[in-house]
């Protein structure tokens, strides 16, 4: 039996603020400190990440005119993961007479998380999303418009209404450089400096309190320390532990990681999300699960063969031949179910034979009766590039047969536990995007990751951070030659020569790869307690080989892409373990967290209230020990109920 | 597949290149391109070698990180489609690739297939922005867009920032890049109030790193954006305007 080294400590204090949940953050706001005009410049605030929260976050900080510093693995900050969201962006602004509204909005996103989020929050997340529109629109993002010349929306899954904005299907572009452009706006106005090709390798606390960062400059190999009064983490999600995931490469869990390595608190590491709509497999050297976006659920039809290893083309299948088993199963919300349901649904299907493809691996997304109801011009608005995209990837023609889809690890509800105004338990160190956690629960709904990294960013910690900044007024940053200081550079140094003293034989990809194989068998759409264990054991024994068969050419003073890779590994391979743990210790089923243990007769996720209504909050002990935390969850406007599309 | 694939080495800015020459075997038709470098690099750092430097990140043609000049066609054979996109079966067996960094006096290469493109964002921050700070925004609902404005706004601003435009480009022009950023925001009434001193200032920073148009064309041939051509319009209309507006902004 290997041994899970799981202990129990007390729990954390979210700090949401008393009363209506619905008003708490105009009472949070009220109580902030501010700091005035004239103080700002004297303050210092790191922000690690340019994505959507990120480079927002450091925008509106330089506006307000505090002195910040940007950091990006990228050559520009635009080119952040923030880029690649389709679909479109959610708010409740209710315009339309479809009955949305705020409360409608959290109670969908509730909802739609399995209850495992926080509720005040998503408050916030909704109260925001109303200004999120706005300012996008007025910094640019050419939104797509009615023919009056009003905003338009469509659907998203876990939803009845109609509150997606989108440009096309490229809104995380369009949302992401018109932001990066903010940015940039700063750094000219001389209040943000950019570092781009910039990695932070680890984080400087002194007296327990975040004060800067070690990182190092990927073109040069320098490893340097910047310290300043407080530090924001928008570093993004960690869906590519699972290796092959919708992720582009280089997002990583580096920062957040080494952040937990010096204490912080990880929150629900085993929420990640499976998007239904992502490529599947077809090929050994294939480097990722391309992401097709869930809006073309709007109006393509999922299905499979009634009959187990059906081999016909999709189009000799007559209709009374296929079995549409979203429509079927789910007919309140049909092709719109949410993420986890429609892959878990998809995963049965191919599991009992019905997967279509060479591989057999994959589910119909069919855009045949669409075409005849819309017609290709209106078809290609909406879709075009993501038609394109798919046509590039497989030399299939969507317009003419049927997408083939299948779920692909995606999205990371988990992340760096915060409090209600977006600090760590470390005070000083601010997370966005995400990197961190609360709004999405145990399931994220679709569009709501660009308004969540939105809202961050643009307008929650803009107020947040002062609120900290304003009680160490007169405080100057560490000095370079301070001892806290030196002690870390000095770590990540020894470090990088570690990795690059292994001196085996394997390439952290390979490596890599073996772990994704790992996850997705053990950590993945279904979990047991024994796939999970076995799964520990397999990622304690490929540690093993990292560490003594790792091989990384060239040297660590230069643009060496192999120790990146080498470096992001090594953290994966521990938060790995991590996930597995959580999803072990979680003795019930919740959104994307399925244990086959424990469900339904019908086979929907049974969530277990009674023993598990908190979120997992996880420290990470000196000897390899995870320790539990537990930050207990109260629903007030939202009534605990069971989840039901049907 | 057996190709033959030359590859541009170059340790830093500061030292000389020169091709290398790698044989693949076992290459197929699914692999994208850079797929294909990735399987390459997976043998030279098994048998001990350095492998080759280049970059990508979304691999879906959206964040414009990847850019590799093949047989001197940026990003690839297939017209308007970003490395990440391009596959072997546009290839067949026994065929030869040479493999470069996009090739531009305002590129430096940075190692092997990567090159230093912060010029791009010079000029983005000379003026490719709007100045509207966060919470002073109007309802989006009280500006009226139609549909057909924001959709050729979005035309124009689906620029993915990699570059290829400046590397097809004879000339090493950047009026693709920079047209694409002054046309879609004058085309929207958020571009407005800045639309002289934008173009202006913007145009300024460009001409300083890249070199004139002579309406070649190439950019639109190989923007994976598929920016249309008439944005090379766009620089010289906004210049000329932003010349008669002079001393003032909008």
């Amino acid at each position: 039996m290997v041994n899970v080294n799981i202990s129990y400590a007390d729990p954390v204090d979210g700090k949401v603020p008393d009363g209506p949940p619905s008003t708490a953050w105009a009472r949070r706001r009220d109580e902030y400190k501010l700091v005035s005009p004239l103080n700002r410049r004297k303050f210092k605030v790191i922000v690690v990440g340019t994505g959507l929260a990120g480079a927002s976050c450091a925008a509106a900080l330089g506006e307000l005119g505090y002195q910040v510093s940007a950091y990006t693995i990228h050559d520009a900050a635009r080119r952040a993961h923030s880029v690649a969201a389709q679909g479109g962006i959610n708010a409740a602004r209710a315009r339309k007479v479809d009955n949305d509204s705020i409360h409608r909005f959290v109670k969908d996103t509730v909802k739609g998380g399995d209850f495992r989020g926080r509720e005040a929050d998503v408050f916030r997340l909704a109260e925001e999303s109303v200004s999120v529109i706005d300012h996008m629109n007025a910094i640019g993002a050419p939104f797509a418009r009615e023919y009056g010349g009003q905003l338009t929306t469509r659907s998203f899954g876990g939803v009845q209404v109609s509150r997606t904005y989108y440009t096309r299907g490229q809104t995380g572009q369009q949302l992401q450089v018109s932001a990066s452009r903010s940015l940039q706006r700063q750094v000219a106005a001389g209040t943000v400096t950019l570092h781009t090709h910039e990695e932070m390798l680890d984080l400087i606390i002194k007296d327990g309190r975040a004060r800067g960062i070690v990182t190092r400059n990927l073109k040069t190999g320098e490893v340097r320390a910047e310290t300043a009064h407080a530090v924001v983490l928008a570093t993004g999600g960690y869906g590519n532990v699972f290796h092959r995931s919708t992720l582009a490469k280089n997002s990583n869990v580096t920062a957040a990681w080494r952040a937990v390595r010096r204490g912080a608190y990880f929150a629900s590491p085993s929420y990640i999300q499976f998007h239904p709509t992502a490529l599947p497999i077809s090929h050994k050297w294939q480097s990722k699960t391309t992401l097709m976006s869930e809006s073309l659920r709007n109006d393509g039809r999922i299905w499979v063969p009634k009959q187990a290893g059906d081999d016909r083309p999709a189009n000799a299948i007559p209709e009374d031949e296929r079995d549409y088993y979203l429509e079927r199963k789910y007919p309140a919300f049909a092709n719109l179910t949410p993420r986890d349901i429609a892959s878990r649904a998809a995963r049965e299907q191919i599991e009992s034979g019905h997967g279509v493809g060479p591989l057999k691996n994959s589910v119909y997304l069919d855009f045949r009766d669409a075409k005849q109801r819309l017609g290709v011009k209106v078809l290609d608005e909406r879709y075009g590039n993501l038609f394109e995209m798919y046509r590039d990837a497989t030399g299939e023609d969507p317009h003419e047969v049927p997408m083939r889809i299948a779920p692909g690890a995606h999205f990371a509800m988990g992340g760096l536990w915060t409090d209600y105004d977006q600090m760590s338990n470390i005070p000083g160190l601010f997370v966005g995007g995400e990197a961190g956690w609360g709004y999405h629960g145990a399931n994220r709904l679709g569009a709501n990751s660009l308004l969540s990294a939105c809202v961050d960013g643009w307008f929650t910690l803009p107020y947040s951070v002062p609120n900290y900044l304003a009680q160490h007024l007169g405080e100057t940053v560490l000095e370079p030659t301070d001892p806290a200081v030196q002690g870390v550079l000095k770590d990540v140094s020894e470090r990088v020569t570690r990795l690059m003293n292994i001196g085996g034989k394997t390439p952290a990809d390979r490596i890599h790869a073996e772990l994704g194989e790992i996850l997705y068998e053990g950590c993945g759409v279904s979990r047991t307690e024994a796939k999970l264990t076995a799964a520990i054991e397999k990622i304690r024994a490929l540690r093993e080989v990292f560490y003594t068969d790792l091989f990384i050419p060239g040297n660590p003073q230069s643009f060496n892409q192999e120790l990146e890779r080498a470096g992001r590994l090594e953290d994966y391979l521990q938060m790995a373990e991590l996930m597995c743990i959580d999803a072990l210790d979680r003795k019930e089923s919740a959104g994307a967290h399925f244990r086959e243990e424990y469900q339904t007769e019908e086979g929907e996720a049974a969530r277990n209230d009674e023993d598990w209504c908190f979120v997992s909050v996880w420290e990470e002990g000196a000897d390899g020990a995870h320790i539990r935390h537990a930050e207990p969850l109260d629903f007030k406007d939202i009534t605990l109920e069971t989840r039901n599309y049907k | 597949m057996k190709l033959t694939i030359e590859v541009w080495r170059q340790d830093n800015t500061a030292t000389a290149g020169r091709f290398e020459t790698y044989t693949v075997t076992g290459a197929y038709e699914e692999m994208s391109l850079l797929e294909l470098i990735d399987y390459l690099n997976d043998q030279l750092v098994s048998e001990g070698r350095e492998p080759i430097a280049y970059e990508s990140d979304c691999r879906e043609g959206i964040c414009g990180t990847c850019g590799i000049t093949v047989n001197d066609q940026p990003h690839g054979p297939v017209p308007n489609t970003p490395s990440c996109r391009q596959h072997l079966r546009s290839f067949k067996d026994g065929d030869n690739l040479r493999l470069e960094p996009f090739r531009s006096e305002a590129f430096p290469v940075v190692r092997d297939l990567v090159v230093d493109r912060t010029a791009l964002d010079d000029v983005i921050r000379a003026g490719g922005f709007v100045s509207v700070d966060a919470g002073t925004a109007a309802d989006a609902d009280s500006m009226q867009i139609g549909h057909g404005r924001a959709e050729q706004a979005l035309d124009f601003s689906a620029c993915i920032g990699c570059g290829a435009c400046i590397a097809a480009c004879p000339n090493g022009s950047a009026n693709l890049y920079a047209g694409s950023i002054l046309q879609s925001l004058s085309v929207l009434p958020q571009g407005q109030a800045e639309r002289s001193s934008r173009a202006r200032n913007l145009l300024a920073e460009a001409d300083t790193h890249f070199g004139p148009c002579s309406v070649y064309g190439e950019c639109a041939v190989t923007c994976p954006a598929g920016i249309p051509l008439s944005a090379i319009a766009a620089v010289n209309r906004e210049r000329a305007r932003s010349a008669f507006r002079k001393g003032k902004d909008d």
